[in-house]
């Protein structure tokens, strides 16, 4: 399949539900989503196409949330990124993507401690890199963090 | 009553090279259910990277690991020049190609030893890494250094390979070959691997696919998948070699793997030397352009993916970074539950986990620095082992 018969096959089957398609190079896609059809979205690339899961990646844009699910399709050597752009920034949520694909288990608790993003449906949220007496409320990857001073010399 | 006991491995623990937490649950000595937690590493990359150059942050994520030092950073230049649509010279991508194979084969290598080692065959161990160096003895003439290459900038690489040290890296690749010739007779043809190794820690191919596994961990369960053939780089679309792959999903499977990895990553440096087109190594791109870019690349553990978003200045609005043992590392739960907990070691040690990758670490230390060249280290070592001869009462 090449990369233009998948956008257009996505366009044809969700219609309104993909507000924007971009396509980068010939390598590259990225579609822009609303984040309640995340799962739906997800589902069709991971299951029905048979997509692989690369990584999800959240970007804090100022004035929004995003995120990023990077599907990469080893046959023919594209990669298709879907972005739900979540606008309520002071609690964004979004649908798991956990119950699709297994493989998302670990980014979806690094994306929870890292930029304060709620799945719903995850039920495994446990901070993974960041030690457990880290401060509720505090995002160390949002844009507003301010890295602390380092003090360490002083031991 | 349960009879279920709880057996805790690490954070720290003299026999762990870095720190890692496993609680492993067993009944008798079958474990029954496995959590890890991972964080004592973390440095924060990711956000570091964000207030660092393009060119630094190729510097940064070199320092990631020890082991990827150049997974990572062909890695990023991928995602920088698909961001900028930015074109690599032919020599370029070729050199590239040896450096990323080289890397492999030191690794694979040390993974062996150390394999060996979880095993209890320390022989293993010393064959390893005795026959790794000159691997490294390359990487030391073709790069400068042994690890830490700083071969990759965008555009380009930074040194380019000299005709006289081609027929030098030809002659100590025939010798590692001699050594991996008799390295995989002694590990594939051993009986007690065998019953060591067979049938544990079965990764089924569904599970692999569901858990997005990478490298040789999901070729050794028959999950056919590789960027150097899936998503070209490099020079790899130039040159014939072939995808290693293994039906059973086992820690033999993935043995079997790595060893002919080996064989199929020395063929891809000889035919690149043999192939080195001439012309520059570096495009030198001046801008980066606002956009967004994804780098992947083949690092020896599996799949290395970057994301970068810029806003066209000189530094990543985001710059994400996944290793390869980030997917791997969850396929645990279903390789070693049902198994016996003296297999857990080498099951957890079969997907060769690299546990700084998966934390991104990195020591930043530009305060009250002391830069101390070889010489001054060797003084340093051999004070010490002076120090401890006299406290021991040897003269």
């Amino acid at each position: 399949m090449k990369i233009d018969d998948v956008l257009q096959s996505m366009q044809d089957k969700f219609g309104s539900k993909i507000i924007k398609v971009e396509r980068k190079n010939e390598k590259r896609a990225y579609v822009d989503i609303y984040p309640k059809d995340v799962v739906l979205l997800t589902k069709y690339i991971f299951k029905e196409l048979g997509f692989r899961f690369a990584i999800a990646t959240a970007v804090d844009d100022f004035d929004a949330i995003e995120v990023l699910y990077h599907f990469a399709d080893d046959p023919s050597g594209f990669i298709v990124s879907l972005r739900a752009i979540i606008r309520e920034k002071e609690d964004p949520r979004i649908e798991t993507i956990t119950g699709v694909t297994k493989s998302a288990w670990w980014i979806e608790r690094e994306m929870h401690e890292l930029f304060g993003i709620h799945f719903d449906g995850n039920t495994d949220l446990r901070p993974l890199l960041l030690p457990d007496d880290w401060p509720t409320g505090v995002y160390p990857l949002r844009k507003n963090f301010i890295v602390p001073k380092r003090d360490s010399r002083k031991s | 009553m349960s009879h279920k006991a709880h057996i805790p491995i690490g954070p720290y623990h003299p026999l762990q090279e870095e720190p890692e937490f496993y609680k492993l649950v067993v009944e008798g000595e079958k474990v029954v259910d496995v959590d890890v937690r991972i964080g004592w590493n973390h440095r924060g990359i990711e956000k570091l990277s964000e207030a660092k150059t393009f060119d630094q942050s190729i510097f940064l994520v070199e320092r990631i690991c020890g082991i990827c030092s150049s997974s990572h950073p062909i890695t990023c230049v991928q995602a920088i020049e698909d961001l900028g649509g930015i074109k690599v010279p032919d020599r370029a991508l070729y050199i590239r190609s040896i450096v990323q194979e080289l890397e492999r084969l030191h690794s694979h290598m040390l993974w062996a030893g150390l394999a060996g080692h979880f095993l209890g065959y320390n022989t293993v161990f010393m064959w390893g890494w005795k026959y790794r160096e000159p691997i490294c003895d390359i990487m030391e003439t073709v790069t400068g250094n042994r690890q830490n290459y700083a071969m990759l900038k965008v555009g380009g690489v930074r040194r380019d390979i000299e005709k006289e040290h081609i027929t030098y890296i030809l002659s100590r690749l025939d010798e590692f070959i001699r050594h991996l010739d008799m390295l995989r007779g002694a590990i594939l043809d051993d009986p007690v691997l065998h019953a060591r190794l067979k049938g544990v820690g079965i990764l089924t191919k569904e599970r692999a696919i569901d858990y997005a596994a990478l490298g040789p961990t999901a070729r050794a369960s028959g999950y056919d998948i590789d960027v150097r053939r899936d998503h070209p780089y490099a020079a790899y679309d130039r040159i014939k070699w072939k995808v290693i792959t293994q039906e059973a999903g086992d820690v033999f499977a993935k043995v079997v793997v790595r060893i002919m990895e080996m064989y199929e990553s020395v063929s891809i440096i000889r035919q690149c030397l043999d192939k080195l087109p001439n012309g520059p190594i570096d495009s030198n791109p001046k801008d980066i352009p606002p956009g967004e870019g994804i780098g992947q690349a083949e690092a020896p553990r599996g799949e290395c993916f970057h994301y970068v978003k810029s806003d066209g200045t000189n530094s990543p609005v985001r710059h994400k970074v996944r290793a390869p043992t980030y997917m791997n590392f969850p396929t645990f739960r279903e390789t070693v539950i049902g198994q016996s907990v003296s297999d857990a070691t080498i099951i957890l040690a079969a997907i060769d986990p690299c546990y700084c990758c998966t934390e991104r670490m990195l020591i930043v230390d530009d305060k009250d620095k002391e830069i101390l060249n070889v010489q001054e280290l060797i003084r340093l070592s051999q004070e010490k082992t002076m120090k401890l001869k006299e406290k021991m009462g040897y003269k």
